[in-house]
């Protein structure tokens, strides 16, 4: 479903992500993980087209999207939530969920997908005409995570969802994204709450100093020595 | 001093503000949304005062419905400025701006005085010189009218950003660049709309000037000082603060000329403006550190 080939990115002279190859497969929870400053989140902004690649392609559905605009690629079906949330502060919860929705396919299911949003997420619907800004951290990750559902997502990459929130929310937010995916959407995760995110994942990816270091099931990743050692501290 | 000399200059000086506020209002709008400083608002002023008189001229339009046309002329005028050239600098540094956008200013000036000369023209109208009387207070009712209309734009304004798709864009693309990108927002499209709309503002705050002064193809220029007061006034980037802004200086300035010849009224604006940098530096309603 997406391919990966061999991407560069640099922030200037700096050098931000080496030859990273990978591939997600349709329905399948794939975590990239790794820490501060691995490239985890230029590697998202790279595949939503924020970030350009000096060399190396990626393949949505066949379709070159390195090639593609941002809006395009949304449109496609490529959409992130990203790290920070990045909403919209000033604008009402509603408004920044009807901004997810732009695209003709996601406008014309913006009735139902909004239902499901607030199925998932029932305080979103009570804070609705709320401005965003004034939310708690874990609503703003909800209302970050329903504004990219607006869009109507193919593949969903969530880049440290888990960020600054209580380990309730934590696992909140991590069985919201299982339910999403079995409703049939791609995930890609990018995390530093490597537990959580290798359990929950088909596969994953260890980012390091801008290279895949390691990559295998969630499982084997998470036997690993190295990651044991390194990341989980045991 | 006399109270009905005051309350005289101050009704005047408000109605007058009402025209201000618009033309703060597109300044304010564009900077919000892109961190550009129009430096050709002045001239885009000029813009629509010609518009206006020209159809006054050739068709007998007054200019108080005219200035839909002006505002019409100059949101295509400032689509093309944004996509042309602001959509280039936006990324550069501040100094470098100015120097673009002092360049269209000068092409603006030059060219009208090109199209139109460089001696004033002063238009009549029917009701150049009618007034009301509200208890003691004598009102022009070109003034009255050029206030009405600049506010009912500023309202049409404040409607499209609410309530239309592009105008939710526009406040959320002001909000946060990144955040629009990541929704898959055109920005390109939705700040080229954006100053369009700015330039619209001001186009339309000409065609309501022409009943009430000359016009020449620096008219604009004291205007565009005066706006910039009046934005900073307000808090940069902040509507609201542009309507409130214009309102207060206009009634400063009409007011302040009981104490000072009215030739030297910008020292009114400036000066409020370098108490509000002073004391309250992100203006009246301007949020923290914007």
């Amino acid at each position: 479903m997406l391919r990966v080939n061999g991407i560069d990115v640099f922030y200037g002279d700096l050098h931000a992500l080496r030859n990273v190859s990978f591939e997600v497969h349709p329905k399948e929870i794939i975590s990239m993980v790794g820490s501060n400053g691995a490239g985890k989140s230029t590697t998202l902004m790279t595949l939503s087209g924020i970030l350009k690649s000096k060399v190396g392609e990626v393949f949505f559905n066949d379709h070159p999207i390195h090639l593609c605009s941002s809006s395009q690629i949304v449109a496609m079906g490529v959409v992130q939530v990203p790290e920070g949330r990045q909403l919209f502060p000033s604008l009402t919860v509603l408004e920044n969920l009807e901004m997810g929705a732009r695209f003709s396919k996601a406008k014309k299911a913006k009735k139902k997908t909004m239902e499901w949003v607030f199925q998932l997420f029932p305080r979103l619907q009570e804070r609705r005409y709320q401005l965003a800004g004034t939310l708690s951290g874990g609503e703003q990750q909800m209302l970050a995570i329903g504004r990219g559902l607006m869009s109507c997502p193919t593949l969903m990459m969530l880049d440290e969802p888990s960020l600054g929130l209580s380990p309730i929310l934590v696992k909140t937010i991590f069985d919201i994204i299982k339910e999403i995916n079995e409703q049939g959407t791609t995930i890609l995760l990018v995390e530093q709450n490597i537990f959580h995110s290798l359990t929950l994942s088909h596969r994953g990816y260890v980012l390091e100093n801008g290279s895949i270091a390691m990559s295998g099931t969630g499982q084997e990743l998470l036997k690993n020595q190295h990651i044991r050692q390194s990341y989980l501290g045991l | 001093m006399d109270l009905n000399l005051v309350l005289q200059l101050a009704t005047s000086g408000f109605l007058l503000g009402g025209v201000y506020s618009l033309i703060a209002l597109g300044l304010s709008l564009i900077f919000g949304v892109m961190k550009v400083i129009n430096f050709a608002h002045g001239a885009m002023l000029v813009w629509g005062m010609y518009i206006a008189f020209t159809l006054m001229n050739w068709t007998g339009i007054d200019p108080f419905f005219s200035f839909v046309a002006s505002a019409g002329g100059l949101f295509v005028l400032g689509y093309f400025i944004q996509r042309t050239v602001v959509n280039r600098i936006m990324t550069f540094h501040e100094a470098m701006q100015v120097i673009a956008m002092v360049g269209v200013m000068m092409i603006l000036e030059n060219m009208a005085q090109l199209i139109w000369g460089p001696d004033p023209h002063s238009p009549h109208t029917r009701y150049s010189l009618s007034t009301i009387w509200l208890g003691s207070v004598m009102i022009d009712i070109p003034r009255l009218f050029a206030f009405l209309l600049a506010i009912l734009m500023a309202a049409a304004v404040f409607v499209f950003l609410k309530y239309t798709d592009i105008g939710k864009s526009i406040r959320a693309s002001a909000d946060n660049r990144i955040g629009a990108l990541i929704v898959g927002t055109n920005v390109n499209r939705v700040y080229a709309v954006c100053f369009g709309v700015g330039a619209a503002c001001v186009g339309a705050a000409g065609s309501l000037l022409v009943p009430l002064m000359p016009i020449s193809p620096h008219t604009g220029f004291p205007f565009k000082l005066t706006s910039f007061a009046i934005v900073i006034l307000g808090g940069m980037g902040s509507l609201p603060g542009a309507m409130i802004g214009g309102l207060i200086i206009g009634v400063a300035e009409s007011v302040g000329s009981v104490f000072i010849p009215s030739s030297l009224k910008q020292i009114i604006s400036f000066g409020i403006m370098i108490l509000i940098l002073l004391l309250r530096p992100q203006g009246l309603f301007g949020g923290k550190g914007s």
